[in-house]
């Protein structure tokens, strides 16, 4: 066969170069194709006696990316498709060839005889490392840019071409446990220091150091393959090794909640894989690969975490007519944390930036938030001195209306009061030209009102930040009622310029995020009336796959706040205004007991000055009589946090909040965190099935209240047992959010 | 079904398990031995009687390994005829194996048989025997695997015992011990252990503390309270029972079983085999049971196995004289009480692990011998013995004083 992928050179010494150069790609990717060419390669490797062993690299920038995910799902959709049509076991045993497929041809490699060496230019990840890993002499190249990494659990995958069993025996259980179930990539020192490569070299010179090994040492054995080889750090039956599995075993379920099968499927194939030889562990591995494959959780992730974000990110939302812009200088009102955040990610993007507050001092404090941050950044070695000073001298405190002037972009962050947002507004916009954009940082207050103070208000438009600002991914984009498609095209500029994933969403109380994330605590609160011990309602919802439990996070927002809003519900909805078991506890909380959340070191929780917070003793006056632990279903807690999300986000997309199912996914685990192994609450939905899910939520209303009531949107899908996915395909599904 | 008697019960004295421990230069072969040669000549036995002798080891590997029961037969120099089998069920190894060696009567196919247990914890070590359960992801995950201090400190936190509660447990284990120990409540059972010249190696329990006191224990840091928390232990028992916001670590080496060396050994038959062999039974086995329990927290076993065996015996708690619930940790003794409504004047009434130790494939056996000890010296006539077993398990027998 004819080699597109991969190339194939003798030299006058024997050595073939083999060079990993796909066309038309600006990186290599593992496809079926280039798998299909290792085959081939052996073949000649075999076939030549005039060939004494070669030298594998790549001709990009990086030596390889990965698995190409949309041929992982494409194992994932062939295998339904298979199933449907032949059944369950005959896909099961199609994909297990398949999966295996690589794998094979990987040991075939590493076992033909001749002496394999790699010349690692550049970023070596998944699939690329695995090759790597196939060789039997590792040359990579002296630049701390370099990424060498098994990043496979980040999607629900395991390293299925042989990385759970060749890592695991080059550099032990422990090292390689760490590497695969994290999914973090090491740099090359760090490589060579964990003995995962051999050699580093100038980046001129890794060719040529490969080829000199093949020629001078040139041993084509791998160390599993010598006689009386130990694995480094022992097997699982040793005194050493009985502690190191029981810890790793517990470690991973305190991290998951044993909610990854991916690092689940790692933490046996190691262990399975170190009590037997390599070629069966390679089988024990493609057994796992299959079963995860087959598994929802796979798909959803690949799906959501990459797929779709990737896609928000290169704005697949952005009105394409509207020409590309840029910020070139951003007016932010309001120097508090908020604030500060969005200087500080914005300047580090290479904007200038206008930090105004009421006075010098505040608005110097805000500023001083980016030194700060950078000091650490220092101290981590991420940054230096030299990059401090460039992104301090960009943000310019100021407490003067005028130094606005020229801004392309303005963040109003200021105190959630519509009176002081609208002062703000009209101050702003008279220093500002017409075209300039105005934007609120407002987490609740729907925008079309807002834009009520604006008199552009086709220019007016919200963008939320999630706090912290600079850890979280998510950007909320809400169009009011008349925003334009141009100011939605500048701000999902502006959000691609400080490389942050936008959602763009409908005007609406709470919009989505917010609004999603209330019904979270308000079911914590559900439940504490019911009688369910406190720290099982924390403990379920983290157990459910949130980061944190409901009534810390409702800490955190401020029971105040959460009091407040309420009250300004009630105000805004008089009659309509349904009250329930939260309002009572917060009345309790707020009005009568003064806790306000963490921000007065009392709410749910006690929050010593010296110690780790604990769960207010004084909870049981306030909640409903204490159930028996025994009594209480923590699969049922589980389901009903997870569930009331999913519904709201159904609400959300069936009221035209939402109008991407990517958004709902990608913005429900990015903004808030919501289980990321589900691939967000829709996939959710459709992974349970629509039927399964509408009829959880008729038990769940008959027993828990009427917030459970599905809508008619999830009625007719459960009736027509269609999904989110295939009836809202996001390119189609676009419903004109301008 | 055939009644099975006790004929006799002798125990080594429990050393310390160590390599400072006076038995620490004994075989585990040579402890089991001697209790088997024990049994011999004090009853002036013919062995060719035995049938079987049935042994607990927890760790049966290395010199405890391959069948240490038929090697202490060969080696006690008991008849070559009598068959020997090694029994593991953790903990319970020594009282399964009296019930295993006792089921061999009642079903009538032995007439005379040995049940006991030999650990020489000092010697082999504890978890030599390695084993999938905290170690294979498949298993330890899904059973939500944690050490049996984490348990015991869950059962504490769970429950509502307290540091001072589990103490003050642990005080009284070690004061009924000493006093035991002082008016030779145990002198019937206790054979020395002697050397290759018959020179006596250790004729007493030595691993007891008899001064402890509450404020020697308050001294004592928590044992797995820095395991719980950096190796994930803690949150491990947390997503099994989320109604606990955090563990209260309470154990600690005096509040928990000693770690020691020992052997014993029971002579069990019907009532023909013990005529010809002229011996005078002392008690019937009434019945036993074995459970199986929620494993994470493994140690409620005794609570679960003890209502099994009372309802099968067609029994309540009030019908049962004295009980030994086995010390493993403090806590699994006062949870124990608490739920089956137990008076501690009735429970350990001579000390008990805490104080004396815990060799562990031997103790269910020494448990039955120093119950039965104690009701003949009271005069009462039924006992309970009970276990708190790795895996999540428990075994009970009763007794029943014959006159």
């Amino acid at each position: 066969m004819a080699l597109e992928n991969l190339s194939l050179e003798v030299d006058a010494d024997g050595v073939a170069l083999i060079t990993w150069d796909m066309p038309g790609r600006s990186m290599n990717v593992l496809t079926e194709g280039t798998i299909a060419e290792f085959a081939e390669i052996i073949e000649r490797l075999q076939g030549d006696d005039a060939i004494k062993g070669a030298v594998i690299t790549s001709g990009k920038a990086a030596f390889c990316a990965g698995a190409d995910l949309s041929m992982m799902q494409a194992f994932t959709k062939d295998y339904r498709d298979t199933a449907a049509r032949d059944g369950e076991k005959a896909a099961t045993a199609e994909l297990f060839e398949r999966s295996r497929g690589f794998s094979q041809i990987l040991r075939r490699l590493e076992t033909c005889g001749k002496p394999l060496a790699a010349a690692i230019n550049g970023t070596a990840l998944g699939g690329g490392l695995e090759v790597t890993l196939a060789c039997h002499h590792r040359v990579v190249a002296n630049d701390p840019k370099i990424k060498l990494g098994l990043p496979e659990s980040q999607v629900g995958l395991l390293p299925g071409a042989g990385g759970t069993q060749r890592l695991t025996r080059l550099i032990g259980a422990s090292e390689a446990l760490q590497i695969m179930l994290r999914g973090l990539p090491v740099d090359p020192q760090k490589a060579a220091d964990l003995g995962i490569v051999h050699e580093i070299a100038d980046a001129g010179d890794i060719v040529s150091k490969a080829r000199q090994w093949v020629l001078e040492v040139g041993e084509a054995v791998q160390p599993w393959d010598r006689d009386r080889f130990k694995v480094p750090g022992g097997t699982p039956y040793t005194p050493k090794g009985m502690v190191t599995w029981s810890v790793a075993n517990a470690l991973y379920r305190k991290e998951t909640y044993d909610n990854y099968p991916a690092q689940r499927a790692i933490m046996s194939c190691v262990y399975e894989g170190l009590l037997v030889p390599i070629d069966v562990g390679l089988r024990i591995e493609a057994r796992y690969f299959t079963k995860l494959v087959r598994g929802p959780e796979s798909g959803n992730m690949i799906r959501s975490l990459f797929l779709s974000k990737q896609s928000l990110d290169k704005l697949a939302r952005r009105p394409a007519d509207i020409a590309a812009s840029r910020v070139e200088k951003l007016g932010i009102l309001g120097a508090g944390m908020m604030g500060a955040g969005i200087a500080n990610v914005s300047a580090k993007a290479g904007i200038e930036v206008v930090l105004l507050d009421r006075d010098m001092e505040a608005a110097e404090k805000g500023k001083a938030h980016a030194a700060a941050a950078m000091d650490k950044a220092i101290a981590r070695g991420k940054a230096s001195e030299p990059d401090k000073d460039a992104l301090l001298a960009r943000i310019n405190p100021s407490a003067d209306y005028a130094d606005l002037s020229g801004c392309d972009l303005v963040i109003e962050a200021v105190f959630e009061n519509r009176d002081i947002k609208a002062e703000v507004t009209a101050a702003a916009e008279a220093q500002l030209a017409d075209s300039s954009i105005f934007a609120s940082n407002t987490s609740t207050l729907p925008i079309t009102g807002l834009a009520g103070a604006s008199a552009r208000p086709e220019n007016f438009i919200g963008i939320h930040f999630f706090s912290p600002v600079e850890k979280m991914q998510l950007v909320e984009v809400i169009m009011g009622d008349k925003t334009s498609d141009t100011a939605l095209a500048r701000a999902l500029d502006y959000v691609q310029a400080i490389r942050k994933t936008p959602i763009v969403v409908n005007d609406a109380r709470g919009f989505f995020t917010s609004r999603v994330v209330k019904t979270y605590i308000a079911e914590g609160h559900h439940m504490l009336a019911e009688g369910v011990p406190a720290a099982m309602i924390e403990n379920a919802g983290r157990m459910a796959g949130m980061p944190v439990g409901p009534l810390a996070l409702n800490d955190e927002v401020a029971l105040d706040l959460s009091w407040k809003i309420m009250q300004a519900t009630k105000a805004d909805l008089g009659d309509a205004y349904q009250s329930d078991a939260m309002d009572g506890i917060l009345d309790e909380m707020v009005a009568k007991r003064e806790r306000f959340g963490r921000k007065n070191a009392k709410g749910f929780y006690d929050y010593p000055k010296d110690g780790e917070k604990s769960l207010w003793p004084g909870l049981s006056e306030i909640a409903g009589e204490q159930l028996s632990p025994d009594d209480v279903d923590v699969e049922e807690l589980k389901q009903r946090f997870l569930t009331i999300q999913a519904l709201e986000t159904a609400r959300c997309f069936e009221e035209n909040v939402l109008t991407d199912v990517r958004e709902a996914d990608v913005g429900a685990i990015f903004g808030f965190g919501f289980a990321p192994y589900t691939g967000g609450p829709l996939s959710y939905i459709d992974t349970l099935g629509a039927p399964a899910f509408a009829e959880r939520c008729n038990r769940f209303a008959e027993k828990f209240g009427d917030r459970f009531v599905t809508s008619n949107l999830l009625r007719e899908m459960a009736n027509s047992e269609e999904t989110f996915y295939t009836r809202f395909p996001p390119e189609q599904s676009r419903r004109s959010a301008a | 079904m055939t009644d099975c008697f006790i004929y006799d019960h002798v125990r080594t004295p429990r050393g310390r398990g160590k390599p400072d421990g006076s038995l620490h230069e004994v075989t585990a072969l040579e402890l089991a031995s001697q209790s088997l040669r024990a049994v011999r000549d004090r009853n002036e036995l013919d062995t060719s009687m035995v049938d079987d002798v049935v042994l607990g080891c927890v760790d049966p590997v290395g010199e405890a390994g391959s069948d240490i029961a038929r090697a202490a037969v060969l080696n006690a120099e008991y008849a070559e005829t009598v068959a020997g089998i090694q029994i593991q069920r953790f903990c319970a190894s020594g009282l399964d194996a009296v019930n295993f060696a006792a089921m061999e009567v009642i079903s009538d196919q032995h007439d005379m048989t040995i049940g006991g247990g030999v650990e020489s914890m000092s010697r082999v070590g504890i978890g030599a025997s390695g084993g999938a359960w905290p170690v294979d992801p498949a298993l330890a995950i899904d059973a939500y695997y944690t050490p049996q201090g984490i348990g015991a400190d869950l059962i504490a936190t769970k429950w509502g015992f307290s540091r001072d509660d589990v103490d003050a447990y642990a005080v009284a284990s070690q004061k009924r011990a000493a006093e035991a120990w002082n008016e030779g409540r145990f002198a019937n059972s206790v054979v020395p252990v002697t050397d290759v010249n018959g020179l006596e190696l250790l004729n007493h329990d030595e691993h007891m503390r008899p001064k402890t006191d509450m404020q020697s224990l308050a001294s004592l840091k928590a044992a797995f309270a820095a395991m719980g928390e950096q190796a994930g232990f803690d949150a491990v028992s947390i997503q099994r029972y989320p109604e606990i916001e955090k563990l209260n670590h309470v154990h600690h080496a005096g509040n928990s079983s000693g770690i020691v060396d020992g052997a014993s050994a029971m002579l069990l038959g019907n009532e023909e085999a013990g005529k010809r062999a002229g011996l005078k039974p002392r008690a019937r086995i009434r019945a036993f049971a074995n459970i199986g329990t929620e494993p994470s927290i493994m140690l409620t076993g005794p609570v679960h196995v003890t209502r099994k065996v009372l309802e099968r015996a067609g029994m309540s708690v009030a019908d049962i004289d004295l009980f030994e619930i086995n010390e493993a940790f403090a806590s699994v003794v006062l949870l124990s009480m608490e739920e089956l409504g137990l008076d501690h004047d009735k429970v350990n009434v001579n000390g008990g692990a805490i104080a004396m130790g815990h060799p562990l494939g031997a103790t269910g056996s020494i448990l039955l011998g120093t119950v039965l000890d104690e009701l003949e010296r009271r005069d009462l006539s039924t006992g309970l013995i009970t276990l708190c077993i790795g895996g999540g398990m428990g075994t009970a027998t009763v007794i029943e004083r014959v006159h």
